[in-house]
């Protein structure tokens, strides 16, 4: 298919009034090379039955750059071809028949600098409404230096957020409060209090925690940060709880987060559903208060989770990194919710490396160069327990943070000797790891001998020994291990 | 009370030939190791006082492990943690720390609070032991 010409008409045919098909237009150019400076999507097209798959991804990229669904005169007013964006590569998705993936390339000019609002209008706008598709899946983003560079990223990043909490050489601890509705803010603060004295570094807000009937959000962070510096001085460890400022407008927004700052939390956390352009603001704020900024993905499962239509995460990941949220939630793997291991995996790595090179077996299509911006944190969260140390360390690394809300809480001898549990599991696995032992098959054996100076650990290995979520995933890479020719 | 800064102090005091394999690790990461100690481990206490500059050359973890106790020897009624730092780009900081010597007492942390208007209070964390001038903290050790 890549070996075809463009039928690109050109010249004052080109402008003839009247309806021309998007690939004649200009929109298809199979000889097309992307620019350095290009932004490249690569979108999964699934046309209606009896549509011309090069039809349809060229006018995906017409109708996600310049083009309606008519000639019109006024293109010749501007340098219209440097403005259209251009498909230059069409695939049959492997083991997925009447699927394409379409490679687009954009002119850097399209874009706002430093506006994910302005990006995602273009490139997830009207397109995904088009009637000859019958779905449409953003797979991946490859984003220029020269975009990136016009974005400040994470507020924080992990290295200076590991400076800022004095912690370095495991993961973090954290714990969501459960349960996540229904507690007063002085019940609530007693929760963050024993997880954060039994060995914990963060306790979490949950994410429709906001300021309801049973706990307004002033009472919330009063008694946090009270629990805070109590655990603190019983522990000297820095310790933070994530004050969810989420609320239904900027100006209340601002409010909670000056609210938080004020009276001395190190973190605060907003909620995808607040939008991208609010989370930038929350981020310049972030930055600009010395806040780490936590983002709970709230929402993102609408449209990233089946592989036929919507984003995928990892777009989502790339985008919330130039947005510059310091935290994000990108999945256990072994936990309650949705996690194929290496789709995961390319998750972990765009938020936490320097360049992410091609790697289809793990969904990424482009090598990626994130040009010095922070790196920011991924965030375990969602049905995994201290049994599971040893696989969470070696499918999620060190850089992360692991959050046992239910396997802190539910713990039987109550919520400190559950923190003190994960805590001795996770030093116990960074020890034996750093002595070279294979950590990863003597990881009950590890677990069990430290549970032997450590009852918690113990009763915590007890109940819930045989957890597991073992469901097929939804979301695996389609890719053929080694390139060729599909025809 | 127990500070749990560092990496492993969860875990029962680790014994030298533990610290040798983790300073091992770190070794073998190209990481320079370095030893600090202090009689004040205030949470916000960054800057302990280094025993020598950052082993930036040494590459055998006996080395080290003598430097501790050279270290120990002097200063052994404080806090003294060993930490692994990376040059590398990207990281430029420290990848490990932990505490390998501990004073006897631990005498922890007061929390006053100052009230102030609107329920709001202001916290200050006092080490116990910084009530003392600084070398005399765990004289009585």
């Amino acid at each position: 298919m890549n070996m075809q010409q463009s039928i690109t008409v050109r010249g004052k045919d080109r402008y003839k009034s009247g309806v021309m098909e998007y690939k004649r237009m200009g929109y298809w150019e199979p000889n097309y090379e992307p620019k350095d400076t290009d932004v490249i999507a690569l979108f999964r097209v699934t046309p209606q039955d009896g549509v011309d798959p090069t039809e349809a991804c060229a006018a995906v990229a017409g109708e996600s750059s310049t083009a309606t669904w008519t000639v019109v005169w006024t293109d010749r007013l501007t340098a219209a071809e440097k403005y259209r964006a251009k498909c230059y590569r069409v695939d049959p998705v492997p083991n997925s028949p009447g699927s394409y993936f379409a490679y687009i390339a954009y002119d850097l000019d399209l874009f706002e600098p430093g506006s994910i609002a302005n990006l995602t209008a273009s490139i997830i706008g009207n397109v995904f409404g088009f009637k000859p598709l019958k779905a449409l899946r953003l797979e991946d983003m490859r984003l220029p230096v020269a975009y990136v560079k016009t974005f400040q990223g994470p507020a924080t990043g992990i290295v200076v957020e590991r400076e800022r909490l004095d912690k370095f050489g495991r993961p973090l601890l954290g714990a969501t409060v459960k349960p996540k509705l229904g507690l007063s803010g002085r019940n609530y603060g007693r929760v963050v209090y024993e997880a954060l004295k039994g060995g914990l570094d963060f306790t979490k807000d949950d994410e429709n925690i906001n300021s309801q009937p049973f706990m307004h959000w002033r009472e919330r962070f009063l008694y946090c940060i009270e629990a805070v510096n109590r655990a603190q001085a019983a522990t000297g460890e820095i310790k933070g709880t994530y004050l969810n400022v989420t609320a239904a407008t900027m100006e209340d927004m601002y409010e909670r987060a000056e609210f938080a700052h004020k009276i001395g939390s190190n973190i605060i956390m907003i909620d995808l559903v607040i939008g991208y352009t609010a989370i930038q603001s929350m981020a310049k704020w972030a930055r600009k208060n010395n806040m780490i900024l936590h983002l709970h993905r709230a929402g993102h499962s609408t449209y990233t989770r089946q592989r036929n239509h919507g984003v995928s995460f990892r777009v989502i990941a790339k985008w919330m990194r130039l947005a510059g949220v310091d935290h994000i939630h990108a999945g256990t793997v072994v936990g309650k919710l949705e996690g194929d291991p290496n789709t995961t995996r390319g998750y972990y790595d765009i938020c936490r490396e320097e360049f992410n090179p091609t790697q289809l077996e793990h969904g990424v299509f482009f090598d990626q160069n994130w040009a010095s911006l922070n790196k920011l944190m991924p965030v375990a969260s969602g049905g995994i327990h201290a049994g599971q140390m040893h696989q969470l360390l070696d499918l999620l690394g060190e850089d992360v943070v692991l959050q046992f809300g239910g396997g802190t809480i539910g713990h039987p001898k109550g919520i400190q000797a559950g923190a003190t549990a994960n805590r001795v599991a996770l030093e116990a696995m960074i020890l034996a790891r750093n002595e070279g032992r294979d950590y990863v098959h003597e990881g009950p054996e590890i677990l069990a001998k430290a549970a032997q100076t450590c009852t918690p650990l113990r009763e915590a290995l007890d109940v819930w020994k045989d957890v597991t979520f073992n469901y097929e995933s939804t979301d695996a890479p389609d890719f053929v291990p080694t390139p060729s020719m599909a025809v | 009370m127990r500070v749990t800064q560092g990496c492993f102090s969860f875990l029962p005091d680790l014994t030298d030939e533990q610290i040798a394999a983790q300073v091992q690790y770190c070794l073998d990461k190209g990481w320079a190791v370095n030893i600090e100690f202090t009689d004040d481990p205030h949470p916000r206490n960054t800057y302990w006082e280094m025993w020598g500059l950052p082993m930036f050359d040494l590459r055998d973890a006996a080395g080290i492990m003598k430097e501790l106790a050279d270290c120990r020897r002097v200063y052994g009624d404080r806090y003294i943690r060993v930490s692994g730092f990376d040059s590398s780009h990207g990281w430029e900081s420290v990848r490990i720390s932990f505490i390998v010597n501990r004073p006897r007492e631990e005498p922890g942390f007061r929390l006053d609070r100052q009230e102030s208007v609107g329920r709001n209070i202001r916290y200050a964390t006092h080490s116990y032991a910084a009530s003392r001038p600084e070398g005399e903290r765990y004289a009585d050790q």
